[in-house]
């Protein structure tokens, strides 16, 4: 559980958490986004389906993994937020195929 | 400094590519490209910094009591990096590095893979420096996956690049000058800490201090007792713990523990773990580059000569990727692998490039002084580097336990290569990032041998993920098609 | 400890594990001796395919071998489940070789009349499908498919699993396990062998030869003739993604986890096992024609290993005139084979003969020039 410093409440990016709308700082990556709006888990694993959140925020422990703007298994902690972008829970394996063309 | 933003824009060659951009990349890129060497740094991040000055051009904490002066201090030199003549590529991944070689297929530079804006391209390069830092020494305790548990660098990463801190219960629980720093930052951000648990064996106290004399006549010492003061009158500080289990079913709820005998419980909806910080190893491993371990900073460090040049030629390492000695050391050994670079590459002489290292030699000296203490102080305990609950998840990736790993072993897995095969430890996205100093410890201590002679998984490119699609665009030779298409 | 084993294999990897299990459950008390960690081993490096379609043209010997295996691997899957409880995802759906281009369909098509068209050659049933005949099964597959051949006898299992499945196999039938100990020399001994290296000797009354690579420099000991060289394979590996394919292909496949698997190369380099780029990029563009969802996948790993080749690609199962006791047994698709070595090869090697059948895969061949 995250929370905003008065000091880091200007300059707001509009996104959506599955399809919730939610408000970041220009700068977060998606992965602090996330937790800055109270979301700690954002994906669920493929092998049991355990659900799992940010962990280092570095981009080293690839646990960050989100769907964005309908592509999955993106590391959250080294995209920067943008307005407009939809960004979902990971919930298992990537789907190929019904994702939009890059 | 000029910024690149696109693939096409890059150099076809380049003298010195450097892979990083904190302390010693930046040192590194200055002094190398005011010495007339064509300089490109490739780093993954938007900004530079590295890790120890993260976002420090764009951080909204610009109160500089919270952060402190040490960070700000990162600024000149971010400064003297804008400053200088070498080409930047932030965003950009370097995922692949052939050495040069006569051996068919290799030619006379080293052939790196940078992948930008989605496209890949190799470039040919004279001498690269690999500068990557640390990265958390692993943590595995039942419950360290749980969402609601980060490293205590997270907090600091969501600190420094966002002003965003935690909120609710936090327990921050490890050992190391980190822990300590990390708790002073966010105290003084406004953040509340229910507690620190403290792992830093009683034990370590009495072997550190042989080495206590050099410690205080180092720099560590001011801000050591800076922030031992600070840390008064803050949260509940529990020392000496001895077990650590994170509980809850799809969040951390509650951190339990154990003194020796003693054991002890607080709800929390934040749990951040730290027990020191590792060279990250991840693209040595993968160009090859021999390693040897340390035994006392407990990890795989890249072997090296006096400048800093590897075991494969035209590569050479700077900063904490090559053994931990925090930012002040990582500028100067940026400074000394660009000096050796430049000499290699005929830009400097040998004797002009002894005469400019000298000072160099002796800050690096001076920086060290102090590290031995702080090495033992935090070497943390046995228990958590080689976790004893069975259930404990040391690959996190892939979901494998500790008690998966002793079977294994115990039926001839014999080592952290055929444990990947058995097991599939090491094989997921991180390829082995956060698990293989724990698996590496296992063996070596299920086996009674070091683990040295276990060694560790094989790394292989790309060092980072790119997609089919970019490896596909890669350029292709007539051999390469034969050698397919049959 | 096992100290005086009835027969000590040399090698602990695919070959030698599945040859191992199988003298073991004919009741032979067998040890089993393996490098260490950083070996060169094909057993953790291959395609894991389980392929009858494109096997055999030049000795249909070996096309009848290969099409034996593949039936007889869901007697040693069964086998393997009961005995450590390990599911190997053996997956026997049928297979596909796809074609980029006309002429790739012709020379392919060709092979394969050729293969059945040789005296001997099992004929099994196989589909040469068009586009759209592909695309019927493959909805994925892009527009620059051809075309392909489908083999219903194809199939591919996780290999990865094969391997720790024989190796709990061979411990749970008491057979002796020794890594790290890499065998310097063979001699015969008192009617039997002695086997040694830098961690000592043992002494047995026969020696299989599984050494992969290795067999070339043992072979000459024991008075056979191991010829193999190294022919290197370079392999893409995605992230995990959903099930999307069930079918295997020659150079494409989904393992049960959920990665995507490309290849496929040969070159021959010695011992290097460095991955190149450009030999990368032809694959990867080959997948990404053949299914074009796969180009925004994230590659997670690409490797390279060495295949254990012989000069004309077949297996070397012999016995020694000079030693007996003394077998070799090498090929490059240890995959395919588990189940013949272990079901088929293993017995004979208990019962002290191979028989006439096998006559072809002995090393004598290939000291006679091939008849036009």
């Amino acid at each position: 559980m995250f929370q905003r410093l008065p000091e880091a409440t200007q300059d707001p990016v509009c996104f959506t958490i599955d399809g919730r709308g939610a408000v970041a700082r220009r700068g977060d990556s998606v992965a602090v986004a996330l937790l800055a709006a109270g979301v700690d888990a954002c994906r669920t694993t493929p092998a049991s389906g355990a659900a799992r959140g940010p962990y280092c925020l570095m981009g080293v422990c690839f646990e960050c993994l989100v769907v964005i703007d309908g592509v999955g298994n993106r590391q959250g902690c080294l995209i920067a937020v943008e307005d407009g972008m939809r960004v979902e829970t990971q919930r298992g394996a990537r789907r190929l195929g019904g994702e939009r063309p890059a | 400094m000029r910024r690149i933003r696109r693939s096409a824009d890059l150099a076809r060659r380049y003298d010195l590519a450097i892979l990083g951009a904190g302390p010693a990349s930046m040192a590194a890129a200055a002094e190398a490209s005011a010495l007339g060497l064509d300089v490109l740094v490739v780093d993954e991040n938007a900004a530079p910094g590295g890790q120890i000055y993260r976002g420090i051009t764009t951080t909204p904490m610009t109160n500089r009591a919270v952060l402190g002066e040490a960070y700000w201090q990162g600024l000149d030199l971010v400064r003297a990096f804008e400053a200088c003549g070498a080409d930047y590529a932030p965003g950009a991944k370097a995922f692949s590095l052939l050495p040069a070689g006569e051996e068919p297929g290799r030619s006379m530079e080293i052939e790196l893979g940078v992948s930008l804006a989605g496209e890949a391209r190799p470039l040919a390069v004279r001498d690269v420096l690999v500068a990557p830092g640390a990265l958390e020494r692993p943590f595995p305790i039942p419950g360290w996956t749980l969402p609601g548990v980060l490293t205590a660098g997270a907090a600091q990463i969501a600190l420094k690049a966002s002003g965003a801190v935690p909120g609710g219960r936090a327990v921050i629980a490890g050992s190391g000058p980190l822990l300590l720093l990390v708790a002073a930052q966010l105290r003084a951000a406004g953040a509340e800490i229910a507690a620190i648990l403290d792992t830093t064996p009683r034990a370590n106290w009495r072997k550190a201090a042989a080495h206590a004399a050099a410690f205080l006549r180092s720099p560590y010492l001011a801000k050591g007792l800076k922030l031992l003061l600070d840390s008064r009158g803050g949260p509940r500080v529990i020392r000496g713990v001895t077990a650590l289990r994170a509980e809850g079913e799809d969040h951390v709820r509650a951190v339990a523990w154990q003194r020796g005998a003693r054991e002890g419980r607080m709800e929390c909806d934040l749990l951040l773990l730290h027990q020191g910080v590792v060279p990250n190893t991840a693209v040595t491993n993968a160009i090859g580059c021999a390693h040897d371990w340390d035994p006392v900073q407990l990890c795989w460090v890249p072997r090296r000569d006096e400048w800093l040049c590897t075991s494969v030629p035209g590569i050479s390492v700077a900063g904490d990727g090559g053994g931990i000695a925090g930012a002040e050391s990582a500028a100067e050994s940026g400074r000394l692998a660009a000096l050796g670079a430049a000499a290699r590459l005929g830009a400097l002489t040998e004797a002009e490039r002894d005469r400019r290292a000298a000072p160099v030699r002796m800050a690096l000296e001076r920086h060290g002084r102090g590290r031995r203490f702080l090495d033992l102080l935090y070497r943390p305990a046995r228990q958590f580097r080689v976790p004893e609950a069975p259930e404990t998840i040391v690959c996190r990736c892939e979901e494998v336990t500790a008690g998966q790993i002793r079977d294994a072993v115990a039926k001839g897995a014999i080592g952290p290569n055929q444990l990947k095969v058995f097991l599939r430890c090491g094989m997921g996205p991180c390829q082995g990032r956060l698990c293989n100093l724990t698996v590496t410890e296992m063996v070596a201590a299920q086996r009674g041998v070091t683990p040295s002679e276990v060694g560790t998984y094989r790394a292989r490119p790309p060092f980072k993920p790119v997609t089919v699609g970019e490896l596909a665009s890669l350029p292709q030779t007539n051999a390469a098609v034969k050698a397919v298409v049959r | 400890m096992l100290t005086e084993p009835d027969i000590t294999v040399v090698g602990g990897g695919l070959v030698g594990s599945a040859i191992a299990f199988g003298l073991a459950r004919r009741g032979a008390r067998v040890l089993v001796l393996d490098e260490g960690d950083r070996a060169l081993r094909a057993s953790r490096a291959n395609f894991a395919l389980i392929w009858v379609q494109s096997k055999g043209l030049g000795m249909p010997q070996y096309s009848a071998w290969s099409k034996g295996s593949s039936e007889a691997w869901s007697e040693l899957a069964a086998l393997l489940r009961e005995t450590t409880g390990v599911d190997v995802a053996l997956q026997q759906p049928g297979g596909f070789a796809l074609c980029l281009s006309e002429g790739e369909m012709e020379k392919r098509i060709s092979a394969t009349r050729r293969l059945q068209a040789q005296p001997g050659a099992p004929q099994f049933p196989y589909e040469v499908l068009d586009h759209e005949g592909t695309r019927r099964v493959l909805p994925q597959i892009g527009r620059d498919v051809a075309g392909s051949i489908y083999c219903p006898l194809d199939g591919h299992v996780n290999s990865l699993r094969l391997f720790r499945a024989l190796h709990l196999a061979m411990d749970a039938l008491g057979v002796g396990y020794r890594p790290e100990c890499p065998v310097d020399r063979i001699e015969p001994h008192e009617g039997g062998f002695r086997l040694s290296g830098a961690w000592g000797e043992v002494r047995s009354a026969r020696v299989v030869l599984s050494a992969g690579l290795g067999n070339a420099r043992l072979a000459p000991m024991v008075g056979l003739h191991a010829p193999v060289r190294p022919s290197k394979g370079q392999v893409i590996v995605t992230e995990k993604v959903a099930p999307f394919l069930r079918h295997p292909m020659n150079t494409i496949r989904q393992t049960d986890e959920g990665g995507v698997m490309m290849g496929d190369s040969q070159e021959d380099l010695g011992f290097d096992t460095a991955v190149t780029n450009p030999v990368i990029s032809v694959m990867a563009d080959r997948a990404v024609r053949t299914f074009p969802l796969l180009r925004d996948a994230n590659v997670v790993r690409t490797w390279s290993a060495l295949r254990v080749m012989s000069p004309d690609g077949f297996p070397i199962y012999e016995q020694s005139a000079s030693h007996p006791g003394a077998f070799v047994a090498t090929c490059h698709s240890g995959v395919t084979l588990a189940a013949a070595h272990a079901l088929t090869l293993a017995p004979h090697i208990h019962d002290g003969a191979l028989p006439e059948a096998l006559a072809c895969f002995d090393s004598g061949r290939l000291h006679v020039p091939k008849a036009a």
